[in-house]
């Protein structure tokens, strides 16, 4: 059998959503195309997953949220993710799919600096979101999903830093689908004009255990040239929530994409992270941790496509399999010909903790140029008893030695997560999960 | 009090079916420092691994015994929580697991729930044992052994063991590798440990460490067993004649067990 994935959301819906809102015409038309499109194109094909019984069809597509006065009003789960001594600021928190909560320094905004929700994006900014919203690093007819999330786009965030400004404190959005059965179709643009730098990190939480829905993501990240993007999240959306999530960064000439992504949802999850170093001499570190358990099946691909000469790309995937739980990582490192001098390295490790879990690392590497440098490291396994024993033997008890062990094998990203509250948070998720 | 007596009894080890040692009898009391020596593959590190309870070796035949209490009956843990400490010839490289977390949880181990050591004392007592050690200040924050030269790790486990402060330390090889004024710093390390309630086995196949660290008691072993024991005198004749004499003295052949462990 397999899942009808016919929506109960048809051209007239998508319509009259898109008037509500005041869309601009373009993005009217956007909708509808990616809608009809999405009645032929046939579903992504994951390596090694079969997703054709997941839940792509059961969600409530718009569901607004309360504003909030006072971030007070958070409950403790979401609060957690802010420091509370910092100042509150540049921080958007979307509630289901409306903005509860919305602050840029008048510093930045003096800079020319945009971080705002989609919408207001497209009322505000009409010309810088058209120029960047599924043009160079997504497109709307890769397959079924990517269709319908530009049809059904109901949510996200706009980032754009002007030439030469660069933000030491990191712009941070809390996507939180109070909502058991909201869907979210987000849709996150993260723009770096020349010479400038910054950091993102985003949340998704959700707590729907026993209710199902869909989260359908796209996130393009843009890297002009010389421009330093570094991209963190913690993905913790609930069991009921299956998860397509697409992060794809295009990097420019001497540009940097950095991404720490922790990816710890609790549901079915479809991820894929593609860097393009289009420019010379533009580089990625693409690290990301996962954990599994119960009976969730997960696959992450993680891949760097090389253009530019000189391009440098480093993957590395961190995964920890319990229970009955299932993932596929797949390390692609890919030189096109003409990027002379490039170095692609990966390293997929998965640490398996119990007998009936399952992961499989496939590294991949494919290099059409001669000159070139290009590395990949594997493997799957259990924890090692002879580092377990070294741990006891100074006192450790077993459990408390394999908890070193795990958090010590996630670190890579929590390490790297700029926002202390998130990181906190991550290492408390990983907590969790893995007990 | 006293210290400490570590009782080993008729050890009988295997590792992968094969045996390794024959009927070992050592006993060490605290404020005694014992050497064991011996060439190489006559089962010194399987002493130090068994009795510290590495997952790979098998007891097959004796006991041992920390002040009455059945050691083999323990788990890893509970071996260091009694007391005892290996310093270990190769140790494990932990990403992720910095140096300084790896050695409070270690200390905290050994102390009750309530009771744990303060971040400022232990920042402070591990500032001065790493001074002591002529230890790079980085190394606290780095992950665990990860990375380490030889000597570096060596030095890194004088210092868990002078933070840990176990009442009996096995201390396996930890001369191999060590250029002279690195193995100057790290018996100077185990120099300051040397106390009545402080007991120390030694495992060396080298004299020169106990030019820096004089023993009370030296042991021989070949052929998995303890062959012959005396005092300080003995590794002097040792360095000075080597093992012939001894394997003469015997009537030994191959003074080594089946691998070499």
């Amino acid at each position: 059998m397999t899942v009808e994935t016919k929506l109960p959301y048809d051209k007239d819906y998508i319509n009259e959503y898109s008037e509500n809102r005041l869309e601009p015409e373009w993005m009217k038309s956007l909708r509808l195309y990616a809608l009809e499109k999405s009645e032929t194109l046939s579903m992504p094909k994951p390596d090694k997953t079969n997703i054709t019984k997941w839940n792509f069809s059961d969600f409530t597509h718009a569901v607004d949220g309360a504003t909030l006065t006072s971030l007070d009003e958070l409950p403790e789960q979401i609060k957690d993710f802010l420091d509370s001594e910092a100042k509150q600021e540049n921080l958007v928190i979307q509630r289901n799919q409306s903005v509860a909560f919305a602050s840029l320094s008048a510093s930045l905004k003096e800079k020319g600096v945009i971080f705002t929700d989609i919408f207001t994006a497209l009322q505000e900014n009409e010309e810088l979101v058209k120029r960047y919203y599924m043009k160079d690093a997504v497109g709307i007819d890769e397959n079924r999903l990517t269709a319908l999330h530009a049809a059904l786009m109901n949510g996200g965030v706009f980032v754009y830093v002007p030439k030469n400004v660069v933000i030491e404190e990191p712009l941070h959005t809390i996507f939180w689908q109070e909502d058991s059965k909201a869907a979210s179709f987000n849709h996150v643009i993260v723009v770096a004009e020349e010479n400038s730098s910054l950091t993102y990190v985003e949340n998704y939480v959700s707590n729907n255990h026993e209710d199902e829905t869909v989260a359908n993501i796209v996130t393009e990240v843009i890297a002009h040239n010389n421009a330093n993007i570094s991209f963190g999240a913690v993905d913790n959306f609930a069991q009921g929530t299956t998860t397509y999530v697409n992060r794809r960064g295009v990097a420019y000439r001497d540009a940097v994409i950095d991404w720490a992504l922790g990816q710890m949802n609790d549901g079915n999850t479809v991820s894929e992270n593609i860097t393009h170093l289009v420019g010379e001499n533009a580089r990625s570190n693409a690290k990301s941790v996962s954990v599994g358990r119960g009976k969730q099946s997960q696959n992450f691909t993680s891949k760097i496509v090389h253009f530019g000469k000189q391009s440098d790309g480093y993957i590395l995937q961190h995964g920890v399999m319990k229970d009955s739980a299932v993932s596929i990582y797949n390390g692609i490192g890919k030189i096109e010909h003409g990027a002379t001098k490039s170095n692609a390295e990966q390293e997929s490790r998965v640490l398996m903790l119990s007998k009936n879990a399952r992961g499989d690392a496939n590294p991949i590497l494919l290099i059409d140029e001669d000159d070139v440098t290009a590395g990949h490291a594997a493997s799957v396994g259990r924890v090692d008893p002879v580092q377990l024993y070294y741990l006891m033997s100074r006192g450790i008890s077993k459990m408390e030695a394999e908890r070193l062990i795990i958090h010590g094998f996630l670190n890579p990203v929590v390490n790297q997560i700029p926002i202390k509250a998130v990181k906190d948070q991550l290492t408390q998720v990983i907590e969790r999960k893995v007990n | 009090m006293a210290g400490s007596t570590l009782e080993i009894k008729d050890l009988h080890v295997s590792i992968e079916d094969e045996k390794i040692l024959k009927g070992v009898n050592l006993t060490i009391k605290g404020g005694e420092f014992h050497a064991v020596m011996g060439p190489n593959g006559t089962g010194k590190s399987t002493l130090a691994s068994a009795i510290m309870g590495h997952p790979k070796y098998e007891i097959t035949q004796g006991s041992i015994f920390l002040d009455g209490k059945d050691v083999l009956e323990m788990e890893v843990d509970e071996r260091a929580q009694a007391g005892l400490f290996l310093a270990m010839q190769y140790p494990s490289e932990i990403s992720g697991v910095t140096n300084s977390d790896f050695l409070r949880s270690s200390i905290n181990a050994r102390r009750e729930e309530g009771n744990e050591i303060s971040l400022m004392k232990f920042i402070k007592e591990m500032d001065e044992a790493m001074d002591y050690l002529e230890i790079d200040k980085n190394m606290a924050q780095r992950y665990l052994n990860e990375g380490f030269s030889g000597g570096e790790k060596k030095r890194n486990e004088i210092l868990q063991l002078m933070m840990i402060k176990p009442e009996i330390a096995i201390l396996d090889e930890i001369d191999s590798g060590l250029d002279i004024d690195a193995l100057k710093v790290v018996s100077k390390g185990i120099n300051k440990l040397r106390d009545e309630s402080f007991g120390c086995l030694i495992i060396t196949h080298y004299q020169r460490l106990l030019n820096y660290i004089t023993p009370d008691k030296v042991h021989v072993m070949m052929q998995g067993r303890v062959v012959k024991s005396g005092g300080p005198e003995l590794a002097q004749r040792l360095e000075a004649e080597g093992y012939d004499w001894i394997k003469a003295e015997l009537g030994i052949e191959d003074e080594t067990v089946e691998q070499n462990a």
